[in-house]
């Protein structure tokens, strides 16, 4: 099958890429690029482990052909950090142990990173609305949830 | 920071280890594993719940160009008579093989048949296209009552019941009949004043992790195998894999690649052999992973159950009597978890008479596998129930003759095993005693409360750690537990809280398993108590040895040496830890201390409890979760947060076992919900904040008190939740899940 040839940007990192139409963006960024922060958990659109943003908007990356991904920018949880510190919401995430195994993570904290970009002062209800899609089996999602309310406190404190 | 506990480490809330690799996407899951000329696997079921396999013709996938190689069960060693007994008791090798891949027959829908290894993922797939398989359809059983009847469709024609420990002789899907029985339960339910029966069912459910099984292989030419792979166990992955391809286990190394989720269900192997054979033929590394539908299908679930529940009390509120019938879905192979099942039935309580009678299943599903407190759901759900209506037969408050029945310390349960010191009654006073009780009981129209009590065990099990000491005084703690939930922490914790150093000097990592003795599973409530153990051991060596270089530098004798709050000392000589570790390299070199446990005595149990308020809709028999707080016995907290999480996740997956999730099956016995949208698991908007509180009566056992906290928790809260529908609409659900239409069906008929 011939492939495709894509350029994209990835964390602000102008990238290109061959890939077949048949590829989610998910698969390419995990197999052929190395970003596997993104994680497989259902491969259909169903429990969020693979969300980045596209264009600053939140999707499942296994429902997106990476051919659809030409002159898009592309955000993933390895864009999250700075060489100095981590984002509010990792550091939050560390602090309320709002992680057990960590699979369900990277796609939370893209999630609520464009929560917090979108509502910077969400309530819990908003927080629960909006994580929705993403699926964690470990914690109930309690510690989650108020990780985010925090960051989403030191953000806005620190704008 | 302190605890407040008279420790200074355990207690308190440090960072874990792990969590910058966690939270910034760099730590490397199974399905993570990248390496040069890497093969992708594909694995190819079958469509029906129970056939013959007539023939398999791979001819053609084996000629699709990027196919390197195609598996059938055919090339899988014969697996003859052997028993083995691989952590899980004696079982079949055979029955193991014929899961990982079919040879004569199919025994449920998803069953492997044949895999691929192919250039990429797509191939692979393609090629399973091609693979031609003639079957001859059999007639499936998927109900655990109509299995046992007579004339079911046998899915084993060599299997035999074995009833009260001897061989039947008996072709049946019944594997295994046995009985406890404590006292004379007939005459003790003769002179009871209340007698309530009542039977349940419950759903097929699965474990439901978010990563989907992986292993990834290397069989290299000289005979030697490396699988990277997600398990909760590198040890017993080893084991399973070796007896498979019949090679030995020096010729395995396992290495474990971080795990998102196992909760019993990656204990068994399912892809690892697959991986190694493909990788052998092949001649390169290969991967597989599984797909979302084929990790519902033919992975996990834990067994539908149906119980019946007898219980018999005097008017004073004394339980003088029980009795229980417990058939399980062992699924397609036997050794199910109904032996568990028998254990949790009764545990919360003092009952002098009772018979426990418990059948093990065969039928056209996957292989049930253990899933948290394996087994203790189903019965809490029927014993909690049946204690909720003698309470109120008889006019006492639920939790008053909860504790007036309680379990304790000294008490002898039904099936023999007399309680160590145990916190049950204990946790039932903190119900009691939490402002969740106190406040008042939800009083709008279809709102109501309910509580329950559960159990699960700790085991012992081996465990091995080592500790390397590091010239800046910090430690390299090197251990076999697979960590799912933080455990490298709670493990260095022990170790640091030993030897007077922080959390953070404490560096934990799990390795493979040439690299550490045999540990034995993430599983059974006891990595945090076991390799808790091994550490605190290996600690105590570590300062041996260090008292013996202090003793060299001060030119007298060890014993001379005091070691005390991190400092070493003799009259008025001291050397912190961090100095003395310095000092290595001129008294004799690197120090390592080793420690090895197989603890069998002193295993302590812990005891959960839940209180649920909900609303109902009558219109849609939606139940809305109010307020829900878990209760339970910790020993003692080594990391509170870590506890909390553990108790707020098995409430969430106990109230989604209650009110949505089951394996929903067609008639010819397809799994018609194999994905996350069908098989429906809690979402955090279906969920409040989960209240904990965490109750310490240490475990005499342990050196730190601890208990397993993994478990119990997800025993109460179908039963917490049907009590509280129970008062919020005065019908008490028997079967789970309380869906919507099943409430709204009960609504209609008054029961």
């Amino acid at each position: 099958m011939s492939k495709a040839h894509v350029q994209t940007t990835i964390n602000g990192e102008q990238t290109e890429f061959l890939c077949e139409p048949r590829q989610s963006l998910l698969e390419v960024l995990r197999e052929t690029l190395g970003f596997t922060g993104t994680k497989e958990g259902c491969n259909d659109g169903n429990c969020g482990a693979c969300s980045v943003t596209v264009d600053g908007v939140l999707i499942d990356s296994c429902l997106m052909l990476a051919v659809e991904a030409d002159g898009v920018e592309i955000g993933t949880v390895e864009g999250l950090a700075t060489p100095e510190s981590l984002h509010p919401l990792q550091q939050k995430f560390l602090e309320h142990a709002a992680l057990q195994c960590g699979i369900c993570t990277p796609g939370f904290l893209v999630a609520s990173k464009a929560l917090l970009d979108h509502n910077p002062d969400p309530s819990e209800y908003e927080v629960r609305h909006w994580l929705a899609g993403n699926l964690c089996r470990c914690t109930g999602y309690d510690k989650i949830v108020r990780a985010v309310l925090d960051a989403a406190q030191e953000v806005r404190a620190s704008a | 920071m302190s605890s407040g506990n008279g420790y200074k480490v355990i207690g308190t809330r440090p960072i874990r280890h792990d969590g910058v690799d966690k939270v910034t996407g760099r730590a490397v899951y199974g399905g993570d594993t990248r390496l040069p000329g890497l093969l992708y696997g594909q694995v190819l079921r079958s469509p029906h719940a129970h056939a013959h396999i007539k023939s398999i013709d791979t001819a053609k996938a084996v000629a699709l160009p990027g196919v390197k190689a195609v598996l059938t069960g055919a090339d899988l060693p014969e697996a003859g008579d052997t028993i083995v007994d691989l952590g899980e008791g004696p079982a079949r090798l055979k029955y193991m093989s014929d899961n990982v891949l079919a040879t004569d027959k199919v025994l449920y829908s998803g069953h492997p048949v044949a895999a691929v290894c192919a250039t990429s993922v797509h191939i692979a797939e393609e090629a399973l296209d091609l693979i031609e398989v003639e079957y001859e359809v059999l007639e499936s059983v998927l109900n655990v009552r109509e299995a046992m009847q007579e004339g079911a469709p046998q899915l084993h024609a060599d299997m035999t019941t074995q009833e009260f420990g001897e061989d039947t002789g008996k072709t049946s899907n019944l594997a295994t009949h046995f009985q406890h029985k404590l006292g004379d339960p007939d005459q003790a339910f003769a002179s009871a004043d209340v007698v309530i029966e009542r039977e349940f069912q419950t759903a097929t459910v699965h474990q439901g992790y978010i990563e989907p099984h992986n292993a990834t292989a290397m069989w290299n030419s000289d005979g030697q195998i490396t699988i990277w792979t997600s398990t909760q166990g590198s040890f017993t992955a080893r084991a399973q894999t070796g007896a498979v391809l019949d090679v030995p286990v020096s010729k395995i190394k396992v290495v474990p690649q971080e795990i998102g989720g196992g909760f019993g269900g990656k204990i068994p192997i399912y892809l690892e052999p697959i991986a190694a054979l493909l990788s052998k033929a092949s001649g390169q590394p290969v991967k597989l992973i599984m797909t979302r539908p084929a990790v519902f299908e033919s992975t996990g679930p834990t067994p539908g159950s149906y119980v019946k529940i007898k219980m018999g009390a005097n008017k004073d509120g004394k339980i003088v009597a029980a009795d229980a019938y417990i058939a399980f879905e062992s699924g397609a192979y036997p050794g199910g978890l109904v032996g568990a099942a028998a254990m949790c039935v009764f545990s919360c309580y003092d009952i002098a008479d009772g018979l426990i009678d418990c059948y093990d299943v065969v039928l056209n599903k996957p292989r049930s596998f253990a899933y948290r407190a394996p087994g203790s759901t189903q019965v809490a759900f029927a014993t909690e129930h049946v204690v909720d209506l003698l309470a109120a037969e008889l006019g006492i408050d639920p939790l008053e003759f909860r504790l007036k029945n309680s379990a304790t310390t000294g008490t002898r349960r039904i099936d023999g095993v007399v309680y160590p010191k145990m916190g049950c009654k204990e946790v039932m006073e903190a119900i009691r005693d939490s402002d969740h009780y106190k406040s008042a009981a939800p009083s709008g129209s279809n709102q109501g409360r309910g509580i329950s009590v559960g159990y699960w065990f700790n085991v012992g099990l081996q465990s091995a750690c080592t500790a390397s000491v590091n010239s800046d005084g910090t430690v390299s703690l090197t251990e076999g537990s697979t960590d799912i939930g933080g455990s490298r922490t709670s493990i260095a914790m022990q170790f640091a809280e030993t030897l007077g150093l922080t959390a953070e000097d404490v560096k934990p990592q799990v390795v493979d398993t040439d690299s550490i003795g045999h540990t034995d599973v993430t599983g059974g409530s006891r990595v945090t108590y076991a390799t808790g153990w091994a550490a605190y051991k290996a600690a105590l060596d570590v300062q041996e040895q260090l008292c013996a270089r202090a003793a060299q530098l001060w030119e007298i004798e060890a014993d001379q040496v005091k070691f005390e709050d991190g400092t070493f000392s003799s009259g008025d000589k001291s050397y912190t830890f961090k100095e003395l570790a310095g000092h290595l390299d001129e008294t004799g070199g690197p120090v390592i201390g080793r420690a090895t446990v197989n603890p069998d005595s002193g295993v302590g149990g812990s005891f959960a409890a839940n209180i649920a308020d909900v609303e109902v809709d009558p219109e849609t028999g939606k139940v809305q979760v109010l307020r829900f707080t878990v209760i339970q016995d910790a020993g003692r907290a080594i990391h509170p947060s870590y506890v909390e999480g553990q108790m707020q996740g098995g409430s969430a997956q106990g109230i989604g076992w209650a009110l949505n999730e089951e394996y929903y099956y067609s008639d010819n016995g397809h799994l018609d919900n194999s994905s996350y949208l069908d098989y429906r698991i809690p979402t955090c908007l279906d969920l409040p904040m989960i209240e904990t509180i965490i109750v310490e009566v240490p475990n005499p056992g342990h050196p730190y008190g601890v208990r397993g906290v993994g478990e119990a928790n997800i025993a109460p809260p179908p039963a917490a939740m049907a009590n509280a529908i129970g008062n919020a609409v005065g019908v008490r659900p028997q079967e789970l899940p309380m869906k919507p239409g099943r409430i709204v069906a009960a609504l209609a008929t008054g029961g």
